[in-house]
């Protein structure tokens, strides 16, 4: 078989600051890849067609929707889920902002939902409330009502800005 | 001993405060376990092959070229389940009436709804499974298709289910008064023809099973999504053919419910069955299509209704005239009629009125089952009531607040009884009503209004007033022949270093059910919140109980928990006597330490009464009880539900040009007894509201007139995103219930009760001087211009 018909494809990256290799199906998703082959169960699989943000993981520095981005592109990416960015302290104060405010209820969007406020938090300052609803309209909550999200992340926002103490 | 909850700087006052859920932290990590995330060995997948016709006739299946699949395991079809799994009819004795046929697993030779299972492929992967599922072959006949519910009952449309007569599942109407006499002679009457837009629960994480039938040990183990564990234990025992006690249902971490996952789903029963079969752990996860197919769909109805009120503004009568339609079968055990039965229980519930009639149909049709989804009934019920009374109030030129507090029960006035028959024991509508008034500033939100108006913005304010059910007894469902256990039950014990281990009956699906049972558990034995581990979710370890739906796992499981808590309390403090050579009534505990109740001083840490109890009981006196383990249940007798009241508005911005409603800020004072947790009550308000808001503004199943479901994806079928929706202001009145020690009603479902008719009452206020009104949810942008004559066609 011709490498353009392989039906499977190596890929070499790395996954949470550790290297991954893999031989992956060419049809897998990011998602399935990373739940199935790697055991890393904390982003999830709801809608499956990128909607609705809980497959939300971080490549290269962005948000991905892992039900949309094939294993086989992950050939040298640099790959954060849940998982690292808990293990490395990475994003410890906007969990604990969540914990706090109860800005989660079942949990199932929340991996997502953190991978992706953290990405606006990267960008710095102070968001106004409807910009962090805006950056959030791609995640989606059934259980808090939004509200207690926004609040912890306008919270930790202003905390990294030194506006309160954390 | 009671708890003295007024005194707030009693010792061990946990009950009442904003303790942190001690579940968060693994999941802010990513380490939360659903039931996907679970593998076993030797664990297949099963994939269902779904009916794409709404009604049709099955000639035959061919499964050739399925079987050739690389990774295809075993195919079967309705027949094979059958024979190890029986039907099951899901009608209630005290429903009179109800009737539905018998429903398998799979469809045998008939399919009746578009997503009913035909075929179940299972494979070594989900994979595998969907693309063998895609290579089976059904020859199906199309059949006629009933898909209008207000024509289904015609002697032209053909009849469902032949062997049930007709297409009629249920019929109630209940009259109280003289209500033809009081619409004949009333100062004003007004009439409005609401719809209520079916829809559904979108959990984030789809229904989810995994069962595991080990033929050696003659138990089978179901991990699943639910919030009934011992309720489906109790099905799949006995549909199965299996004893209750080798039936384990284990529930983890479940990612949303709101009443999606307490109900019996044929494909999650054919998951069981094929386990039996294969004699191996089977998964199923449900993917999105199927959700939109399968899971149960609710708030299908349309009402004609209408208002008697005197020159006063005083309600004088309400005469309802309800229809639904439940799709094809009633779905067990809880059954499809309730939701209609509730719109005739729940009519008018705020309000002191003498004359009433509602009526509600329930017939069958070509679609998903629908059936209990938060707030049940609820939210249309409260819709008709608020809708007339505002339009009423506008009709005789009151206030909307005004009419309101001239109509509402008064708060001294408990116990009532409604109309509808529906006891009150006590409830609070007018304090409720001063607390929102003063919270949102109603008078400076009409100055806005008006002044928003001159500019010609139109904004509109919208007020509703409602009544919730929760707490439920045996009433309910159990008199009707449910097995659904109205007791809960729970189980505390003290391990040998102090620490506390609480097994409870009610589940944990995100509301913080864990982190309530700490507190009160804490509280009741006398320890930190945080040495008190919670265990849920599994019949083979927590007492039988009904687990968590008609929000009543604060109410109920929480007494249960506050009185076992409060029986291990005791049996500690007896043994503490002994030891110490002490008057029992002279000790108590706290933070973990026996001490003198009179002066608060230090006798003893709990583990030092461990130590003694495990590992040297020699050194008691013999015939000493030393009882570190206490089990209570609990279930509510005197009232058969505890109601819960209270108010919500909405103001928001209607842009005539586009039709689009913009929310602006959203209000709710609830009544739900004593707290136990503010923060996690007022969270539970506001994730309710915004599904209030979701059904009032963006969801709604759309179908075409052969039963084919048009909006099966998240893209299509629309709900609250963060963008849309507004701060929410919560405010509390507490009105214990006297049926308890705890005083707890439940808070779970009232958000989503009121929000849909605030929102509806507000936009009419600003439609009102353009003459438009709006009585069909969702009110969608083209609903909102075709009320306005921008639209016509």
């Amino acid at each position: 078989m011709t490498k353009v018909f392989a039906d499977r494809i190596d890929i070499d990256l790395m996954v949470n600051g550790e290297p991954v290799e893999a031989r992956v199906p060419a049809g897998q998703h990011v998602i399935d890849f990373l739940r199935q082959e790697l055991g890393l169960t904390g982003a999830h699989a709801s809608c499956e067609h990128g909607v609705c943000g809980t497959c939300t993981v971080r490549v290269d520095g962005a948000s991905v929707r892992g039900c949309l981005m094939l294993a086989a592109q992950l050939d040298g990416a640099d790959v954060w889920t849940i998982e690292g960015l808990s293990d490395s302290e990475a994003i410890r104060d906007l969990q604990e902002a969540f914990i706090a405010r109860n800005a989660l209820q079942c949990g199932f969007c929340t991996p997502g939902m953190l991978v992706a406020a953290e990405e606006l938090l990267a960008q710095g300052g102070v968001p106004e409330r409807a910009a962090i609803r805006e950056h959030l309209s791609g995640n989606y909550c059934r259980c808090t009502g939004y509200e207690a999200i926004v609040d912890a992340v306008e919270t930790v926002a202003r905390q990294r800005a030194g506006q309160v103490q954390a | 001993m009671t708890v003295q909850f007024g005194n707030p700087d009693r010792p061990n006052s946990y009950i009442g405060k904003t303790v942190p859920r001690p579940n968060a932290g693994r999941l802010v990590e990513g380490r939360g376990k659903y039931v996907d995330d679970i593998n076993l060995p030797r664990m297949v997948h099963v994939a269902f092959v779904r009916s794409p016709f709404a009604h049709a006739k099955i000639l035959g299946i061919d499964a050739k070229e399925a079987r050739l699949v690389k990774g295809v395991l075993r195919i079967f079809t309705g027949a094979d389940l059958a024979e190890v799994c029986t039907p099951w009819v899901a009608v209630l004795a005290h429903l009179k009436g109800l009737k539905s046929p018998p429903e398998h697993p799979m469809a045998l030779d008939r399919s009746c709804w578009v997503g009913e299972p035909v075929v179940a492929v299972v494979a070594t992967s989900r994979a595998a499974a969907e693309d063998g599922a895609a290579l089976v072959e059904v020859d199906y006949d199309p059949l006629p298709v009933v898909a209008d519910m207000m024509t289904a009952l015609d002697a032209s449309t053909p009849v469902l289910h032949p062997e049930i007569g007709d297409n009629l599942a249920f019929q109630r109407l209940h009259e109280e008064g003289d209500v033809d006499s009081i619409f004949a002679i009333a100062h004003k009457v007004v009439s409005a023809r609401f719809k209520t837009g079916r829809h559904t629960g979108v959990t984030l994480e789809p229904r989810s099973i995994l069962v595991d039938w080990n033929p050696a040990e003659g138990q089978m183990t179901a991990y699943h999504a639910t919030q009934a564990p011992h309720m489906m234990q109790t099905v799949l025992a006995k549909h199965l053919d299996v004893p209750e006690s080798r039936v384990r249902v284990i529930c983890g971490d479940v990612g949303g419910s709101y009443g999606i996952k307490v109900h019996v789903y044929p494909d999650e029963v054919a998951t069981a069955a094929i386990s039996k079969i294969m004699a191996r752990p089977v998964k199923f996860i449900a993917d999105r299509l199927e959700s939109f197919t399968t899971d149960i769909h609710a708030r299908d109805h349309e009402i004609e209704a209408k208002i008697a009120v005197d020159a006063n503004g005083k309600i004088l009568a309400f005469d309802v005239d309800d229809w639904t339609a439940i799709g094809a079968y009633s779905v067990y055990p809880r059954t499809s009629a309730i939701e209609g039965n509730q719109v005739v229980n729940l009519c008018g519930g705020p309000y002191d009125f003498a004359n009433y009639r509602a009526k509600t149909t329930v017939v069958f049709q070509n679609k998903t089952p629908t059936c209990q989804y938060r707030a049940v009934g609820h939210p249309i019920a409260v819709a008709v009531t608020e809708g007339l009374v505002d339009m009423a109030a506008a009709a005789l030129g009151l206030d909307p607040v005004e009419i309101r507090r001239r109509n509402m029960y008064a708060d001294d006035g408990y116990p009532i009884t409604s109309p509808a028959k529906m006891r009150f024991e006590g409830l609070s509508h007018h304090q409720s009503m001063d607390k929102l008034v003063e919270l949102m500033d109603y008078d400076a939100l009409r100055r806005d209004q008006a002044e928003a108006r001159a500019r010609g913005v139109h904004r509109g304010i919208g007020i509703a007033s409602f009544i919730e059910l929760t707490n439920p007894s045996p009433f309910m469902y159990g008199i009707g022949g449910a097995r659904i256990s109205a007791q809960d039950g729970c189980t505390v014990r003290m391990d040998p270093d102090g620490s506390i281990v609480a097994l409870s009956g009610v589940t944990e699906q995100g509301q913080g059910t864990e982190a309530m049972l700490s507190q009160i558990v804490a509280e009741g034995v006398g320890v930190l919140p945080s040495n008190v581990r919670v265990i849920t979710g599994d019949t083979q370890v927590t007492p039988y109980g009904g687990g968590t739906w008609a929000s009543r796992g604060a109410g109920i499981g929480g007494e249960a928990a506050l009185r076992s808590a409060r029986a291990l309390r005791d049996s500690i403090l007896e043994v503490a006597a002994a030891m110490l050579q002490a008057d029992q009534a002279s000790l108590d505990i706290r933070d973990g330490h026996i001490v003198d109740a009179e002066s608060g001083a230090g006798r003893m840490p709990l583990e030092e009464l461990g130590r003694i109890v495990y590992f040297r009981g020699d050194t008691l006196p013999e015939g000493l009880p030393r009882e570190l383990v206490q089990t209570r249940h609990y279930i509510t007798s005197e009232y058969p539900f505890a109601f819960t009241n209270g108010v919500q508005a909405s103001y928001l911005e209607v842009d005539v040009e586009t039709g689009i409603v913009k929310l602006l800020k959203h209000w709710c004072v609830e009544d739900c007894g004593r707290i136990i947790n503010p923060q996690l009550v007022d969270e539970q308000i506001r994730g309710g509201i915004v599904q209030g808001l979701g059904g009032a503004l963006f969801e709604e199943i759309h179908y075409d007139d052969e039963g084919q479901l048009l909006n099966g994806s998240m893209a299509d079928y629309l709900v609250p995103m963060a963008g849309e929706m507004p701060d929410m202001v919560v405010g509390h009145v507490e009105t214990p219930t006297k049926e308890s020690m705890l005083g707890a009603k439940g808070a779970g479902e009232a958000g989503t009760a009121g929000a849909p008719a605030a929102v509806m009452n507000a936009i009419n206020d600003a439609l009102r001087p353009l003459g438009a009104q709006v009585t069909q949810m969702p009110f969608t942008p083209e609903r909102i211009l075709r009320a306005l004559g921008a639209i016509e066609d």
